[in-house]
């Protein structure tokens, strides 16, 4: 099955690349966009067949590399 | 001193870091590759040099800090080994949670490679024994990801213990965010552990050890690290 | 097998004689691969077609050349068992494409260029041209060209010290993008290409071939037009974490005796690769495309031989070192394929899963490929400009100006993001003449430029193509430099036009005469043409890389002032009274982009520089300047905002004023000499013939002229620093 994490900065970080991306939207007359926050996609391909279990074992993939958790939140979703 | 400089495959100052520790002490540092899965016996410094350790693609420093010789880098650590982790070094040290908060890009995006006064916070390591507290020294920085970050909690943490080693600063010893080159939090340029037995900063003292390079700050950090250590 | 059509010829590159040879030399049809091969060899940019026939014309040889140009890169010998290894290329067409990718696979490309060899990659440097500052995509392009050079260089540790860059609206729709890497080699372990050995193993490693870049060799020699834009699926993408794999497996594998001959797969891939291999060695080869690594499921024969995936290493290896090779690149994380062995035939066999699909004659082919004669016509020559005709404005506004400029602003915002220093061996940094690397463990150091002044060229080739050897010359003695050789990286618009084969053809030769009469031979290039958008060529551009030596690193130059009360010697000068031709006062001030440029006296040049250079030697100084774009006041305020300090000057060519201040006469320094040892150094030059005069004392924070008006340091630094991050901080 697949997994697709998101890996944002939390917030209250402040996200450099974020604010630099609104203000080009700005300059480029895009207006109305109050904020911007950027983060990572990551998608796995897992052998796992049980949802619960593939969950749990992303969870843990998250906590130890894929995000930071000092400064970033990640969101799991679980397909197929 | 018995010293050692860590080597990932994408280390790029491991040479850097060896000259300055041979230069101080007359004896070259063992480098340690990063699969080895023991240390030799009776290390007293270890370093973690810059670079861009297993091509820093995730998080800088987020797999380094899961290789096999860090987890060898952690025990030793616990035992009071002194740990040295410069530029991508402190990227790897907050990520193996040997040092508290992160580094994050660098608030105006760009890479930055300048010499940067910083402000000696903590003296009472054997990192930063031989500055004065208050001293301004200039050391080179070149990083991308260098912007501390800790929230508020953390940041009154580290500031109460006195674990701010370094901050960033103008040639006259200011402190503000004119003179915070990366958007770090307080302008931290380096801390400590609790016990100020792991040294983690951005800049790099390796680079300026002799004033034909431009500079020769860095130089008593490494005398001072041998004669402690001796 | 698909039938060879003329439209798949022409999509191939290829006229229809050259297809009509490609018959000959088959005896058949060829089909898809080996036409494909046929079209990257034969490329502009693999064959020089258009160029060899005047490239031979240059000067290549000295006592301390150990390999000219014709193999990676070149190699010069510099002393205690030493060679410096080194050359500059170009990765234009990629960069306006994509340029962050385009500048970083530039920088990849050349570093292999020389670490094949054997060298360690010790200096980058990059001489980048942009379109005017206010054309729509310029600031894009220098953001994704500046990162896309640090990205890469930051990555695998090697310094990026020095460079150049210009802004020209001839560069609007073709920017150039000209990378060097110097190396240094231990002289008994220097690599080179040739195969040998019937019965050898010929070995892949590096990173797994991908569909990347296929056509991108045809694609860097073709004119660009409107559709250039969908040719963005063939640029490929860099890694440098792997190239920086591929530089610590190679020195280690070099440091044994298992590699009979080393190629990088560079432009047009393996087809390039292990056609100069063979070639140059007279040897046939046979390789299993099939066991080349692959990163993609599908590829087939054609694109794994036209792929230019990046990071990847053809090599021959001595018979039974395989597996002790194997076990450096796995502890390096690097693929390692024996993919075919050298044959006795001549011929280049390909196979696929046993079976040929593709079966050529090497010599033929890679020996006779195309050379073009083409026609040229000289460039007329222009009319001098008389410093009378050209508008006078207050010195201290016209300096304000000139030192805010696009082409004379600090490039600090450019520097500042390319690690200069890792490596631990940068003595002179960034922003002064030629930047200095300190040879490792040594007290002996490498000086390092690159130069050009393309208005010079464009206006008359031969003195312009003079013109930029002896700046990169001058640039390295004015450190205290020896130079010893140069690598040219020649950039044109269409050679099919006759007057831009001509400014190919005279700065060829003004080349030649500069290196004849500096000792300064050429041991590697690059040629890219076709530098045209719709019609429109680029200011023809010969960047010329220098490389030299620093005997001792305590007896070297910078250009800051050091000292208040020091005396500013002007060398070389002589009765001349300020050139305006082509100078960017006359630019910048005037409006006019005219005249002809300055001339270039060789013996004049070598005579001024080799006397300064004794200056510097003999400790009797350590403060020198060359000047070049802007003049002598343009030289001394970088002097003085490089050190806060400055300067009080008398200057009377006897001519106008502005003309002394701001004319761009060659062959000339400023140099702060202490006042109790002025005398003597004048009185040596005196003796020598060189001409010396003095114009001015160090001192204070302001700079002066003639008495009156004093312009604060402060204020000039403010000027010069502030226009390049200004422009860069609007839009994305």
């Amino acid at each position: 099955m697949k997994a697709k994490v998101h890996v944002t900065l939390k917030n209250g970080v402040l996200d450099p690349q974020g604010k630099a991306i609104q203000h080009a939207l700005g300059s480029l007359g895009f207006s109305g966009v109050d904020d911007v926050r950027q983060g990572k996609y990551i998608e796995l391909d897992l052998a796992e067949t049980d949802a619960a279990k593939a969950r749990e074992a992303v969870e843990r993939m998250c906590k130890e590399l894929l995000a930071n958790t000092v400064i970033e939140n990640y969101a799991i979703s679980i397909e197929g | 001193m018995k010293a050692a400089v860590i080597v990932f495959p994408g280390s790029n100052c491991d040479r850097d870091l060896a000259v300055a520790l041979e230069k101080s002490s007359g004896k070259a540092p063992i480098m340690l590759w990063h699969r080895e899965t023991e240390v030799p016996q009776g290390l007293d410094l270890i370093a973690v040099p810059g670079g861009f350790s297993y091509g820093d693609y995730l998080r800088s420093g987020a797999m380094a800090a899961h290789s096999p010789v860090m987890r060898e880098v952690k025990r030793m650590a616990e035992k009071g080994v002194r740990v040295l982790g410069v530029c991508n070094g402190f990227q790897i040290l907050t990520e193996a949670g040997l040092l508290p908060g992160a580094l994050m890009r660098n608030r105006d995006l760009k890479f930055i490679c300048r010499d940067v006064h910083l402000k000696v916070e903590n003296t009472e390591t054997a990192f930063t024994r031989p500055y004065t507290k208050g001293q301004v020294v200039r050391f080179p920085v070149a990083h991308h990801d260098g912007n501390f970050f800790a929230d508020d909690e953390l940041l009154k943490r580290i500031e109460g213990n006195g674990q701010v080693a370094f901050r960033y600063a103008g040639a006259d010893g200011t402190v503000s965010d004119a003179t915070n080159i990366n958007g770090s939090r307080n302008n931290i340029a380096g801390i400590v552990n609790g016990k100020g037995t792991v040294l983690g900063m951005m800049p790099h003292p390796e680079r300026l050890i002799e004033p034909k390079l431009g500079g020769a700050d860095g130089k008593p950090m490494f005398d001072a690290l041998v004669e402690a250590l001796s | 097998m698909s039938k060879i059509t003329p439209e798949i010829v022409a999509q191939h590159g290829l006229t229809a004689d050259e297809y009509k040879l490609v018959l000959d030399i088959m005896g058949r049809e060829p089909n898809l691969t080996e036409l494909g091969i046929f079209s990257v060899m034969w490329s502009e940019h693999c064959s020089y077609k258009s160029s060899k026939k005047w490239l031979k014309t240059l000067p290549t040889k000295a006592p301390w050349v150990i390999c000219g140009p014709g193999e990676n890169a070149g190699v010069i010998d510099i002393g205690e068992n030493l060679a410096a290894i080194f050359k500059m290329e170009s990765h234009n067409h990629p960069s306006f494409i994509e340029p962050y990718q385009g500048a970083a696979t530039g920088v990849g490309g050349i570093l292999r260029d020389v670490f094949t060899m054997g060298a360690r990659p010790v200096a980058n440097l990059n001489a980048l041209r942009f379109g005017s500052p206010d054309h729509a995509k310029t600031r894009h392009l220098v953001s994704g060209v500046v990162s896309g050079i640090g990205g890469y260089g930051n990555c695998v540790g090697v310094p990026t010290v020095g460079g150049e860059v210009n802004f020209h609206s001839s560069y609007n729709g073709n920017i150039l993008v000209n990378a060097m890497t110097v190396g240094v080699a231990q002289q008994d372990k220097i690599f080179y290409s040739a195969a040998a050995g019937i019965g050898n193993p010929v070995v892949y490693v590096g990173s797994k071939t991908g569909r990347d870049g296929i056509h991108g060799a045809t694609m860097a020699s073709a004119e660009f037009n409107a559709d250039s834009e969908e040719k963005r699926p063939t640029v490929q993408v860099g890694d440098p974490f792997t190239e920086k794999l591929l530089i610590e497996a190679c020195m280690e594998l070099m440091a044994t005796d298992a590699i009979v001959a080393i190629q990088d797969m560079g432009a047009a891939g393996l087809t390039s690769s292990s056609f100069e291999m063979a070639s140059k060695g007279g040897m046939g080869v046979e390789l299993e495309l099939d066991k080349v690594p692959m990163r993609e499921t599908g590829m087939t024969p054609y694109e794994l031989m036209l792929s230019e995936s990046q990071e990847r290493m053809l090599m021959v290896l001595v018979p039974g070192k395989e597996d002790m090779a194997r076990a450096i690149f796995e502890k390096w994380e690097l693929d390692f394929a024996v993919i075919g062995t050298l044959t006795d035939t001549g011929r280049m066999v390909l196979k696929w899963h046993g079976e040929v699909v593709g079966d050529l004659p090497i010599d033929p082919l890679a020996a006779a490929s195309p050379e073009y004669d083409r026609p040229w016509i000289p460039t007329p020559k222009a009319p001098e400009v008389q410093p009378s005709d050209v508008t006078e404005l207050a010195w201290n506004e016209a300096l304000a100006r000139l030192i805010a400029s696009p082409d004379l602003a600090s490039r600090r915002w450019i520097w500042e993001q390319y690690d200069h220093m890792v490596m631990g061996d940068t003595v002179g940094r960034p922003g002064g003449d030629a930047s200095v690397v300190r040879l490792h463990r040594s007290n002996r150091g490498l000086a390092v430029t690159t130069d050009c002044t393309p208005r010079y060229v464009k206006a008359d080739p031969v003195e312009g193509g003079k013109q930029a050897v002896a700046e990169t010359w001058r640039n390295i003695t004015a450190v205290g430099g020896r130079p010893l050789a140069i690598t040219d990286n020649m950039n044109f618009g269409n050679p099919e036009k006759p007057e831009i084969m001509g400014q190919f053809v005279g700065a060829c030769q003004g080349i030649g005469e500069a290196c004849i009469a500096l000792d300064y031979p050429v041991v590697s290039g690059n040629v890219s043409l076709y530098n045209e958008t719709a019609g429109q060529a680029i200011l023809p551009t010969p960047a010329i890389g220098g490389v030299g030596l620093v005997d001792d690193l305590d007896k070297t130059a910078s250009i800051p002032f050091k000292a208040e009360g020091q005396v500013l010697v002007l060398f070389g000068q002589g009765d001349r009274k300020g050139w305006l031709g082509q100078s960017l006062y006359l630019r910048e001030i005037a409006g006019r982009e005219e005249g002809a440029p300055p001339p270039v006296d060789l013996v004049l040049e070598r005579k001024v520089g080799d006397f300064v250079r004794g200056v510097i030697t003999a400790s009797d100084t350590n403060t020198v300047h060359d000047i070049a774009d802007g003049g002598l006041l343009v030289a001394v305020a970088e002097m003085a905002m490089s050190s806060g300090i400055g300067a009080a000057l008398t200057v009377d060519f006897g001519g106008p004023l502005h003309a002394a201040l701001f004319g761009e006469d060659q062959a000339r320094y400023v140099v702060a000499v202490d006042a109790a040892k002025v005398d003597a150094v004048l009185a040596q030059a005196a003796a020598a013939g060189v001409p010396a005069v003095k114009i001015g004392v160090t001192g204070g924070d302001a700079l002066s002229v003639n008495g009156g008006v004093a312009v604060p340091v402060k204020a000039l630094r403010d000027a010069n620093e502030a226009w390049l991050p200004e422009y860069m901080s609007h839009g994305a």
